[in-house]
Formats: C-alpha cells, sequence, structure tokens
C-alpha cells in the first residue's frame, strides 16, 4: 500500500481583479500517491491550471489561496514563506508549463539554463558532478548530450520539451506536473513524449499530475483521473471506473464528445451556452444551467459536495441519487 | 439579455458600455488623470477670457492681453543719493533709492522739473500681483493672468492643428509603407530616416529666418515636419501586424479591393496608436512654438514664449525674484501643460496597451 | 455523374529561400509538391497532416490568396455549369469567383475585425459584391445570424467581437462566410482553438449547412479524428505531397501508406484499456525514397483509394 505523497484538501483558491474576486479554485481535494499518475481534466476555464500554479505557489501577485492545505511529503505548503518555498520548488514538485518549450532564454544555453536549476538546491555540488547529473537527464528523456551546448533556437519543438522534462526531473521532484504539455506539439511528436513521460515515471518511480483537456490523453496516461468545471471537481476516482461507468452529466458528456479515429462511428454530442462566471458565487450546482441530463432525480440546489457511489469513485451529489 | 430588440438601442447601449470601459481603465492609471486634470485646467482658462470678456465682468479695454491698459501710478519720494557710503540712511549704493523713493535722474521727464523732497507720482510698470491684477502686469502695463489665458488659447491651438496635421501624415504615410511594400516601403523608410537626422529646431529657425511665421504657418510647419518623421516606422510596423491578421485574408478572399482593406481594415486599427502618438506630439509643439517665440523668431502677437521674451529684451530676465510674475507664470504654464499632454498620452498607453495595466 | 467543384492537377507552391551573405544562396522549398484531387458537389475532402506538410500552403493557394507556382485549378461555375480554369480568368471574372471560394479561420480571435461589429463583419461580402438592396442585406444577415444559432441577430448585430466568446467568434465567421452561399469553403482547423465539449456543436453546424446549402469543404486539420467526423474521404499530406487518399472508414480501417499508419498509430484514443498499436516509421528512409522518386503518379488500389508508391513496392508495403 503505497503511501499519499501529495494530500490537497479544501483548496480554495482566488483572483483579485476589478471587476471583483474570481474564485478559480472552490473547495477541491484530491490526494496522489507514491508513483502512482493522476490526471485532472477539464475545459478552459475551469480552474486546473489554478491548481497547478496552487501547489507550486507560483500564482500571479493577485492571487490568493484563501483556504485549504497542501500537504507535500508530509510537509504543509500553505503558508509557507517564500523562502521557504523555493527549498520544496523544484526539489520536492516540480512543473512542466504549458507552452514550456518557448520559455526557454534564447541566449543561454540550453545546458547553462539546467545547470542554474540545480545550484539553486544543491550549491554544493561541483561543476562536473552537475554536467554528469545533466548527462543522465538527457538520457533518460532522450536527448543527445551534444544538446547541453546548443541554444534553444537550435532545437525542435519535440527536442524543446524534452529538454524542459529535463530541466523538471533536475532536481529529483517527488511530484512532476504536467500542464498540457503536448499541446503545441504534432500528433506524432505528442506520442513520443507521451511515451517518454511514462517511461521516466516508471524509471524514477515518480508521482504525475497530468493535466489536459484532451480526454483521450488522460485515458492513456493517468491511473487515477478527477474531472473539474467551473473551479470545483465534479467527479474523481480511478481512471478506468470514471470511464467505463462515469457519474457526472459533464464528465459523460466529454467523454460523448470526443470524436475517435477506432471503433464505429458515433453520433457525438455538444453542449451550449457558456461555462458560468466564477466571480458571481453560484448555489448549488454549477453546471445545473446548462447540463442536457437534468431531470426530477436532480438536486441541483444543494451545494457542492463530494459523494462515494462506489469504492474510491466520487461524484458530485447533485449527480450522485440513483443514476 | 433582457434588453430591447431594438437595434438601434442596443448600439447606443454598446457604445457607452465601451466608453466607460475605458474611460475606467484611464481611470486607474494615476499619471494619466493628473495630465488630464492640468490640461483640463488650462482648458478652462483658454475659455475663461472671452467669456470675461462677453460678459462684461473684465473690461477690455484694460484686460486685453495686447492692447489693454490701466494705469497704476504709485508715490515716491524724489531724494538724492550721497556719493559716500554708509550714510545713516543708506548702507550701500544698492540701498539708494530705496523703496518708495526715486532720484532726479531716474525722472525720465523733461517737462517737470522735481526736486529734491517733492512727491513724483511715477508710473508703476511692470506692476506686482495685485487685488486687480491677480498676476500683476508687465512693463506695458497688460494684465498677465490675461495673457497667461491667451497663450493657453494659442498653445492648444497650435498644439492640437499640428499634433491633427502630423498624425494624419504619418498614418496615412505608414500605412501605405506597410501595405504596398517594396519599392514605396523603401522610399518612405528613407525618407523618414531622412527627416529624423535633421536637427528639428535649427530647420525651424532656418524657415522662420525665410518666411513670416504665424501660428497658423508655425502648425503646418511643425505638423508636417513631424508627421514625416519616425512615427511614419512605427505605424507602419503597426500596420504590418495588422496586415497579417486573418481578418484581412478573410477580406481579401471575399474580394475585397487594395483601397476596401487599406481604409476599411488597416487604418482603423492603427488609429488607437496614432491617438497616442498625437498627444505626444502637442507636448513638442507647444515646447518649440516657445522656444521659436523666445528667440523673437515668431510673428505672434501674444504667447507664453512671447511673455518669456519680452521679458529677456526688456531686461528683466536675470533680476531674480524681484519681478518673478513676468518669468514664472509663462514657464509654469509652458512646462505644466506640454507635461500633461504627455501624462495624458501615458494614461492612454494604458488604455491601448493591455498588457501595461494593472490588473 | 456527379460535377466536381473543385479539380486540382499537379499544383506545386515554391517559396524561395535566400541565404547567405548578401543573398547569395538561393535554395527552393517546395511546400506543394505535386498534387493532385478532385471534390465532388457537396462532398468534403479533409486534408490531413503534420504541421509544415504543406496543407495550409495549399488552402491559401486555393483561396487565390497566394498565387500557384505551378499547376492547374478548375472551379465549378454555377451560371455556366462548366469548369473553369482561374489561369483564364480575368479581373472582373476573377471577382464574381470570389462569390464561391471562402475560408473559415483557426484563430476565432484574430479572425474578426475588432472594430467592425457583426453586423458589418457579416455585410461586407454582401457589400462588395453589391448583392441585392440595403434592405435585403440587412435581411439576410439576420437570416444567417439565426441559422448560425446567433439569435435573436438583433442582440448580436451591434456588438463587438471582444463581447463574444470563441465559439460565438467562430460561428459568426461561419455566417460571413456561408452569407453569400458559396460552393466551396476551405475550413483552416476551425475547432482546435475552441474548447472540447462546444466542438461538436460548432462542427455539426457546419454540417448542416452543408447539407442545406450544398456546400463543398476542403477541411484542413492534424487530428483525424476530427476529419473523421466532418469528411466523406480524406487525404493524408506528407512533406508536401499527398502520399494516402481514400473514403474516411477505408483509410481508417486500411490505411497502407507508412506514414499513414504511423499518424494513426500515434493518436490517443479515449479508453484507458484501449491498447495502440506501435507502429515505427524512419523519417528519414522515407524522405529520402520520395526525393529519389518524385512525379510518381498515385496508385489506385480499389474502391477509390490512391497511394503515393514512390516506385517502391514491396520494402514499404
Amino acid at each position: 500500500m503505497s503511501k499519499d505523497v501529495l494530500v490537497v484538501k479544501n483548496l480554495n483558491m482566488h483572483y483579485e481583479t476589478l471587476a471583483g474576486d474570481v474564485h478559480a479554485v472552490k473547495n477541491v481535494s484530491f490526494s496522489v500517491k507514491e508513483g502512482e499518475s493522476f490526471g485532472l481534466v477539464g475545459e478552459s476555464g475551469c480552474g486546473k491550471t489554478s491548481v497547478a500554479m496552487s501547489l507550486l505557489q507560483l500564482q500571479a501577485d493577485n492571487a490568493k489561496i484563501s483556504s485549504g492545505s497542501i500537504v507535500l511529503d508530509g510537509q504543509e505548503m500553505v503558508g509557507l514563506t517564500e523562502s521557504e518555498l523555493r527549498k520544496v520548488r523544484w526539489d520536492g514538485i516540480s512543473i512542466v508549463f504549458q507552452g514550456a518549450m518557448n520559455a526557454w532564454n534564447p541566449v543561454v544555453k540550453i545546458g547553462e539554463q539546467i545547470r542554474e536549476a540545480i545550484r539553486e538546491h544543491y550549491p554544493n555540488n561541483s561543476k562536473d558532478e552537475n554536467t554528469e547529473k545533466i548527462k543522465k537527464l538527457f538520457d533518460i528523456v532522450g536527448l543527445d548530450h551534444s544538446n547541453m551546448n546548443r541554444f534553444p533556437h537550435e532545437l525542435s519543438g519535440g527536442m524543446k520539451q524534452r529538454a524542459v522534462i529535463a530541466l523538471a526531473l533536475s532536481c529529483d521532484p517527488k511530484v512532476v506536473i504536467a500542464d498540457e504539455p503536448t499541446t503545441a506539439l504534432d500528433v506524432v511528436i505528442q506520442d513520443q513524449i507521451l511515451k517518454e513521460i511514462k517511461k521516466v515515471q516508471d524509471l524514477l518511480g515518480l508521482s504525475l499530475i497530468y493535466i489536459s483537456h484532451d480526454i483521450a490523453v488522460i485515458a492513456e496516461m493517468t491511473d487515477q483521473m478527477a474531472v473539474m468545471y467551473a473551479g470545483s471537481i465534479v467527479e474523481i476516482g480511478p481512471t478506468d471506473q470514471v470511464f467505463s461507468n462515469p457519474k457526472h452529466a459533464y464528465t459523460k458528456l466529454l467523454l460523448e464528445s470526443t470524436p475517435s479515429v477506432v471503433g464505429e462511428k458515433k453520433k457525438l454530442r455538444s453542449l451550449d451556452g457558456e461555462p458560468p462566471s466564477l466571480i458571481d458565487e453560484v448555489a448549488g450546482c454549477s453546471f445545473a444551467p446548462r447540463c442536457p441530463d437534468r431531470d426530477t432525480s436532480c438536486n441541483p440546489t444543494l451545494d457542492m459536495e463530494l459523494i462515494e457511489s462506489s469504492s474510491g469513485h466520487f461524484v458530485d451529489i447533485c449527480c450522485s441519487e440513483g443514476k | 439579455m433582457n434588453d430591447s430588440l431594438n437595434e438601434k438601442e442596443i448600439q447606443k447601449k454598446v457604445r457607452r458600455e465601451a466608453f466607460k470601459r475605458n474611460w475606467l481603465l484611464f481611470r486607474q492609471s494615476t499619471l494619466g488623470m493628473i495630465g488630464l486634470g492640468i490640461v483640463f485646467f488650462f482648458f478652462i482658462l483658454a475659455i475663461l477670457q472671452p467669456i470675461l470678456f462677453l460678459t462684461g465682468v473684465w473690461n477690455e479695454s484694460v484686460y486685453h492681453p495686447v492692447v489693454g491698459y490701466e494705469e497704476i501710478k504709485v508715490n515716491l519720494l524724489v531724494v538724492e543719493c550721497p556719493d559716500e557710503y554708509p550714510t545713516e540712511k543708506y548702507e550701500s549704493v544698492e540701498d539708494c533709492p530705496g523703496d518708495g523713493e526715486i532720484t532726479q535722474r531716474q525722472i525720465y521727464n523733461p517737462s517737470i522739473n522735481p526736486q529734491v523732497g517733492d512727491i513724483h507720482e511715477a508710473l508703476l510698470q511692470p506692476s506686482p500681483p495685485s487685488s486687480r491684477h491677480l498676476l500683476g502686469t508687465d512693463s506695458l502695463g497688460r494684465d498677465i493672468f490675461s495673457q497667461i489665458m491667451e497663450g493657453s488659447q494659442v498653445a492648444f491651438l497650435l498644439g492640437l492643428l499640428s499634433a491633427i496635421i502630423g498624425v494624419s501624415i504619418s498614418t496615412i504615410l505608414g500605412t501605405i509603407a506597410a501595405f504596398y511594400g517594396g519599392r514605396v516601403d523603401a522610399y518612405l523608410m528613407r525618407q523618414s530616416d531622412l527627416v529624423l537626422m535633421l536637427p528639428s529646431l535649427p530647420l525651424l529657425f532656418i524657415i522662420s529666418a525665410f518666411a513670416e511665421l504665424k501660428i497658423w504657418h508655425l502648425a503646418i510647419v511643425l505638423g508636417v515636419i513631424g508627421g514625416l518623421g519616425g512615427s511614419v516606422i512605427t505605424i507602419k510596423s503597426q500596420a504590418l501586424q495588422v496586415k497579417v491578421k486573418p481578418f484581412v485574408d478573410s477580406a481579401r478572399i471575399t474580394g475585397g479591393s487594395n483601397m476596401t482593406i487599406l481604409f476599411s481594415h488597416i487604418l482603423p486599427n492603427v488609429a488607437p496608436l496614432a491617438l497616442l502618438f498625437m498627444v505626444f506630439s502637442v507636448t513638442g509643439a507647444i515646447a518649440s512654438e516657445s522656444i521659436l517665440s523666445f528667440l523673437g523668431l515668431l510673428n505672434i502677437e501674444m504667447s507664453w514664449g512671447i511673455m518669456i521674451y519680452l521679458s529677456q529684451t526688456d531686461g528683466y530676465i536675470f533680476s531674480g525674484m524681484a519681478y518673478w510674475w513676468l518669468i514664472l507664470p509663462a514657464g509654469l504654464a509652458v512646462t505644466f501643460l506640454a507635461g500633461g499632454f504627455y501624462l495624458v498620452g501615458r494614461g492612454l498607453d494604458d488604455v491601448f496597451n493591455p498588457r501595461l495595466r494593472k490588473r | 455523374m456527379n460535377k466536381n467543384v473543385i479539380e486540382v492537377k499537379n499544383l506545386e507552391k515554391y517559396f524561395e529561400v535566400n541565404s547567405g551573405f548578401l543573398n547569395r544562396n538561393k535554395s527552393i522549398v517546395k511546400a506543394v509538391d505535386n498534387i493532385s484531387f478532385e471534390i465532388p458537389l457537396g462532398e468534403s475532402l479533409g486534408l490531413v497532416g503534420q504541421s509544415g506538410c504543406g496543407k495550409t500552403t495549399t488552402a491559401r493557394s486555393l483561396c487565390l490568396l497566394d498565387p500557384k507556382t505551378n499547376g492547374e485549378v478548375k472551379f465549378y461555375n454555377t451560371e455556366t455549369k462548366e469548369m473553369d480554369d482561374i489561369d483564364n480568368l480575368d479581373e472582373t471574372d476573377l471577382k464574381k469567383f470570389r462569390r464561391n471560394i471562402q475560408m473559415i479561420f483557426q484563430d476565432p480571435y484574430e479572425s474578426l475585425n475588432p472594430r467592425w461589429t457583426i453586423k458589418d463583419i457579416i455585410l461586407e461580402p454582401l457589400n462588395i459584391h453589391n448583392i441585392g438592396s440595403l434592405n435585403d442585406r440587412e435581411e439576410a444577415v439576420k437570416e444567417i445570424l439565426t441559422t448560425v444559432g446567433l439569435t435573436p441577430p438583433e442582440n448580436y448585430m451591434p456588438r463587438y467581437p471582444h463581447e463574444l466568446s470563441g465559439g460565438q467568434r467562430q460561428r459568426v465567421s461561419i455566417a460571413r462566410t456561408l452569407v453569400m452561399k458559396p460552393k466551396f469553403v476551405v475550413c483552416d482547423e476551425p475547432t482546435s482553438m475552441l474548447d472540447v465539449s462546444i466542438r461538436i456543436s460548432i462542427m455539426d453546424l457546419m454540417l448542416n449547412l452543408a447539407k442545406d446549402l450544398e456546400v463543398s469543404y476542403l477541411y484542413i486539420t492534424h487530428d483525424l479524428a476530427v476529419a473523421r467526423y466532418m469528411c466523406n474521404r480524406i487525404a493524408v499530406m506528407f512533406n508536401g505531397k499527398i502520399v494516402e487518399i481514400a473514403e474516411t472508414e477505408e483509410l481508417l480501417r486500411n490505411p497502407v501508406h507508412p506514414y499513414t499508419k504511423r499518424l494513426i498509430s500515434s493518436i490517443p484514443v479515449p479508453d484507458p484499456q484501449y491498447q495502440r498499436q506501435e507502429y515505427e516509421l524512419n523519417y528519414d528512409e522515407l524522405d529520402k525514397i520520395i526525393k529519389n522518386n518524385p512525379d510518381v503518379d498515385m496508385v489506385d488500389i480499389g474502391g477509390n483509394h490512391f497511394i503515393a508508391t514512390h516506385n517502391v513496392k514491396d520494402s514499404l508495403y
């Protein structure tokens, strides 16, 4: 029975803007075990990137964690000072950002940029030790050693992305967050990168938090998953179960709106309208206004809360009665 | 959305909302608001003067900035200055004659023959600020405050006119350069380089030596010089960015002619940047006018630059704080209004450049 | 016999690249290298491939945005009911022709002029081609807005693009594109920047309009799953060439060309139990083979399924 390496409980995060407080993360709770792969799926504005940023506390200036706890390897992260956080970032938990391959400093060599990260956490390492470390990282992600001395523009998109993964692994973190790491890449390269990530995870025994809007990728990459809508988790459980037995109307919709190249050509469903504004406090089920499966057995007025429907598989209370 | 289905009403509502939104953004910028306040203050001054004349609060014969005159007399005691100092009345030669005193030699009037001990009635020109003249009068007895207001009118007129001319020219040239590319672009860029190379102030000196420049002429000259210069390049780069956007492709596919695309699509998207330039160029125009007037190169009756020019030719400019009202109001006015327009430009920058905004 | 809406023969688009000191080294990039295909009236063709394969360049050439280097492109003339070669058209004919060709772009945020109202955006094609009276034009705008689901149209007509969501903007793009009832619309990944849950509604809208107005789509995408949903036939492009073209289901069941196989095998499947078949491909080898055998015609292997063999029969297949 592997232990929990990351436990998030009732996380609430909001952005302070001119128009009001935008509640981007509402009461989000989940846990990730050692070596496990956890997927967070949802569409734009659902709060998944905000959750990722909160885990590393790299949010924007106007973002505030209003309440909740994030416990990484037994240590509470909420409330730590910036200098305490810097020790944990990259060392305990790191991230592969969205569009990270474009975040390389164009005038510094790749190897040097990774070295910088390592120096921050292992200041006592010698230069040679660091070089060896980088070489090993490159081996893991499948990059030739010569790329250490190249500038970012000399590498292709796929290579840059591998380098970003190497950067995320450089300080031996226990948890790696991958926030849409393959969005800008071609499907063939995406396939290679995803295989790479899986290989790395198995090799190093990492825990992986995979964030994507692409439910097919989540299906292939994760053991556990959560579906987010308008800042809240509406369904969470083992990936197999969520796919074979989806309970929430939104989950069902996501599954039925994804076209596939295999199997019979199916009739697909779609959604009308807009996600709700995150500024106004909406009581009850946030999906209810758009929910195409509404009927008399729904409980849209109840406050959102995850109820266990089968072992380890939770769904929001609105969709949980006799469905 | 429970609006009535009347399209016109919705359109008005949409425009109002857009304006309100931009206003709120502008309000966020402290600098912009300060600038706006300053500009507004001088604008009030500019329109105040004709109002005061029309309503009769001010008598034109007294308060007109150019030909107004009020006789202000002051009684002075005629004294004779000793040859040796110090004496019991005066410490040194600078103390004689003292306040309220005057020597026989200083009375430039051959028709009277004052004696020591007489009271001589002299004209006090320039006179310091008083209840009738809030900022005093100049050496010709004209009200300074009225002159400031007149100068404000001149500054606004000149500034806005030259800015409009300049920005119109640079927008059209920049957009044409971006749109047609090739030789047209190359020529226009070299032309801009040339104009940038020329030092503008000496150029203005030369022009004013050949032609008698009034305010209108100066506005056109400043406008043309400004319009042909560096702003062409910046507007061209903005137009280039618009040119490659999909909606331009879309218009082209639909069959839009080059003219249509240029005027209906590219120009409107370049307009915000052009507006920004316009505001900034007002600053330069006001400053240029004051410099040229100070050097006596302009044929204008009254402006802030002329005020400072007069104080220099009359010899008061090095008198320190003794005749401060001849120099400070005009000088500060130029600084503040030019600066005010600049700050408004900074505020507008925040509105048009989303990345600069605070959240 | 169904007429074609477009016939493309040996289309080529080359770019000159100047490099080196004083631009002395000139090399030619063959963005589109000798491709041919036909689309019957009312049917849709998907053009699938990775970035840089030439699909966008093809689209721009067919929309007459960038002139082609070589090749023959024939469009269906609705008046004469014959195929017209676009090279033979003069300025005025060309402008009339543009009524029948349109393009929907990928980015809903950049494909509408931010300073125009929705009404003006949709009116523009009608104004350019001087169709009907002013009243008629306004009615047409209202009608098409209702058709694409933006009702009541009066609510949307005076608004600006930034007030609408991504999905609504794409609907406006579709409305503008189809207000002239064109026969041929090139769609450049119109749903890739939209949320997954609304993609289907946009695609369904496009499919319905295609049926009602008898419009043919050339649907460009890197996502085979989307192409499957939208198109009768799919052409796979690689390095400027079409390597395989067949009816959709046939292509997915029976991919023959190694690149097609690699492409299909890389697509993630939304089913955790599904095991994808691995298919490795040596790109360099394929590139070499193609370079050594340019301009080889496609071979019909039956059932309207064509493949580019590059004259190499057994080692590839």
